[in-house]
């Protein structure tokens, strides 16, 4: 077998082979398939497509909704992290693992779970409903689908930044005088907002390819729910340049995103 | 480290390990019948499920495999190298667009059934619902298909026929598309809105309010001046291996045996 060869072979050559073969079918496997995407439309079509209204659309209401989740999911998930990760109380892992519960569960599940609690029928919609106000199959739910399928990547990497925090910096500023919030703001925030802004992308860029919950909870509707992956898999079926011209959009962000998670978190090695 | 290499292999071996047996098992199980892979449009999804039972006990040789989704969407499969043996479009639209593709096998194209359209509403009425011209209220949640999918098609196709009319006028279309809350790529997900209650009303086929939700949803029909007669068009893909089993099949559809289940769901002879 090919396999044993590459772990019992005596010279380095045959693992160093072996080791390329495997990182280089990986790499393949995940590098042809976006590649594919950019050989499908020509520039004339990927700049003509802009003009569809349903891509425009679908882009600034992605923009503005994965923007109002992430500021949303800063605002809560800070104190959240900052809680877990300096005070010790009574079912502090078990909250931690509740919080991270929305990286497992499928987004299929999530989106029927929201319309269960939040629809029209549903457990506190049904309430709400009653006093005019409903919530499912607006951009309302599309950012709180978005919330929910994303804050436990912001809460994971803030706690983690603040754990790495030696204690040493609030104490010392804390036996100068200072108080709880201006330390927070001024003396610990600073050091850790590099890890804070890497797990902020990190939650902006899933809010940002949010499809299964949104779908079901929101619904799809032009402009006002239908995100950028809901337009994808709408146009896939009719206008399939608009289709590939939101994929590639997708895509130039997510390497942004990437690029600026790793330039975020390099710094933060640094200081 | 010399494990290295060898996790990875483990792991990559026992997925081929894991596939090949689901094949083998299905092969297995399957091994005297012929599998016949119907694509069919997502409103024939009761109907289609009943006919492929009856047609399995008729030619217990036969195993009819059935795939339900958006007839836009089945297209979309199809083009992009989906396997079937035969495509039931719920318009003509996506079926002349795969035989001006070269896909189809031409001289099997039928029309198989019609259908009617319809409003529904949840049952209670929340938005209180009575005649057409409510649907143009202001604040009334409605669903309908996106306008690739044919029930979407056909639902804008109604509305630009009543705008024409002088007893709704002109604003009419645009004041109910405004009411959209959400367009569904299949009318099983048109129906799943208003039978939850989440939606007011919304736009499918006759053949969609059933013996079985009934007590769910009510109609509020449309008028025949004003409502479609989709057709629904069957044949065989050029591509099938199977051609003379689909032709088969196809056939069966037109027959009593096949057009009793389809009228039991609402739809119209061809």
């Amino acid at each position: 077998m090919a396999g044993s060869l590459f772990i019992h072979g005596k010279t380095g050559m045959g693992r160093r082979l072996g080791a390329g073969l495997v990182v280089g079918l990986l790499l393949a496997f995940i590098l042809i398939p976006i590649l594919a995407l950019f050989f499908r439309i020509s520039l004339a079509e990927f700049i003509a497509s802009f003009s569809d209204p349903m891509v425009w659309n679908a882009l600034v209401l992605s923009l503005v909704t994965a923007s109002i989740s992430t500021v949303t999911i800063i605002l809560i998930g800070t104190p959240v992290a900052w809680i877990n990760a300096r005070h010790d109380y009574p079912g502090r892992e078990i909250v931690d693992t509740l919080i991270d519960l929305p990286l497992v569960i499928p987004p299929a599940v999530a989106g029927l779970a929201l319309l269960m609690t939040f629809g029209r029928t549903g457990l506190i919609g049904g309430f709400l409903y009653g006093f005019g106000i409903s919530i499912a199959f607006t951009t309302l739910a599309v950012i709180m689908a978005q919330i929910f399928v994303s804050v436990p990547f912001y809460v994971r990497q803030a706690r983690a930044s603040f754990e790495q925090l030696d204690p040493v910096y609030e104490q010392a500023a804390r036996s100068l005088g200072s108080t709880t919030a201006p330390t927070f703001f001024s003396i610990i925030l600073p050091l850790v907002k590099s890890g804070l802004i890497a797990g902020a992308i990190m939650s902006f860029a899933r809010a940002l390819g949010e499809f299964g919950a949104t779908i079901m909870f929101a619904g799809n509707f032009q402009g006002r729910t239908q995100t950028m992956p809901l337009a994808i898999y709408t146009a896939m079926q009719g206008d399939i340049d608009a289709s590939i011209t939101l994929s590639l959009v997708l895509i130039l962000i997510s390497f942004m995103v990437i690029a600026l998670v790793k330039f975020q978190l390099r710094r933060e090695v640094r200081c | 480290m010399k494990q290295f290499l060898g996790i990875p292999l483990a792991v990559f071996l026992l997925i081929a390990i894991i596939l090949s047996g689901c094949v083998g098992e299905q092969a297995q199980s399957e091994k005297n019948k012929t599998d016949l892979t119907v694509f069919a449009a997502a409103s024939l999804t009761g109907a289609m499920t009943d006919i492929a039972k009856d047609y399995e006990a008729l030619h217990p040789d036969v195993h009819i495999v059935t795939n339900f989704d958006g007839s836009q969407a089945l297209r979309t499969q199809i083009e992009q190298g989906a396997y079937a043996d035969v495509f039931l479009s719920a318009n003509t639209k996506h079926m002349n667009a795969l035989r001006d593709q070269g896909l189809m096998e031409n001289d099997t194209i039928s029309l198989f059934a019609r259908n009617k359209l319809t409003v529904i509403v949840p049952v209670g009425n929340p938005a209180n619902i009575t005649t057409l011209k409510d649907l143009a209220r202001p604040g009334t949640r409605l669903v309908i298909g996106t306008k690739d999918v044919p029930i979407g098609d056909y639902a804008r196709q109604i509305l630009k026929k009543m705008a024409n009319d002088s007893a709704y006028g002109s604003g009419y279309q645009d004041a109910v598309l405004k009411n959209v809350m959400s367009e569904e790529t299949t009318v099983t997900f048109v129906v799943a809105k208003v039978q939850l209650g989440e939606a007011d009303a919304g736009i499918v086929y006759e053949s969609d309010v059933t013996p079985e939700n009934r007590d769910k949803i009510s109609m509020i029909p449309i008028p025949d001046t004003f409502n479609v007669i989709a057709e629904y068009p069957g044949g065989v893909l050029a591509q099938s291996g199977k051609n003379a089993e689909a032709r088969k099949f196809l056939s069966y559809l037109t027959t009593d045996g096949g057009q009793t289940v389809l009228a039991r769901y609402g739809f119209i002879r061809p």
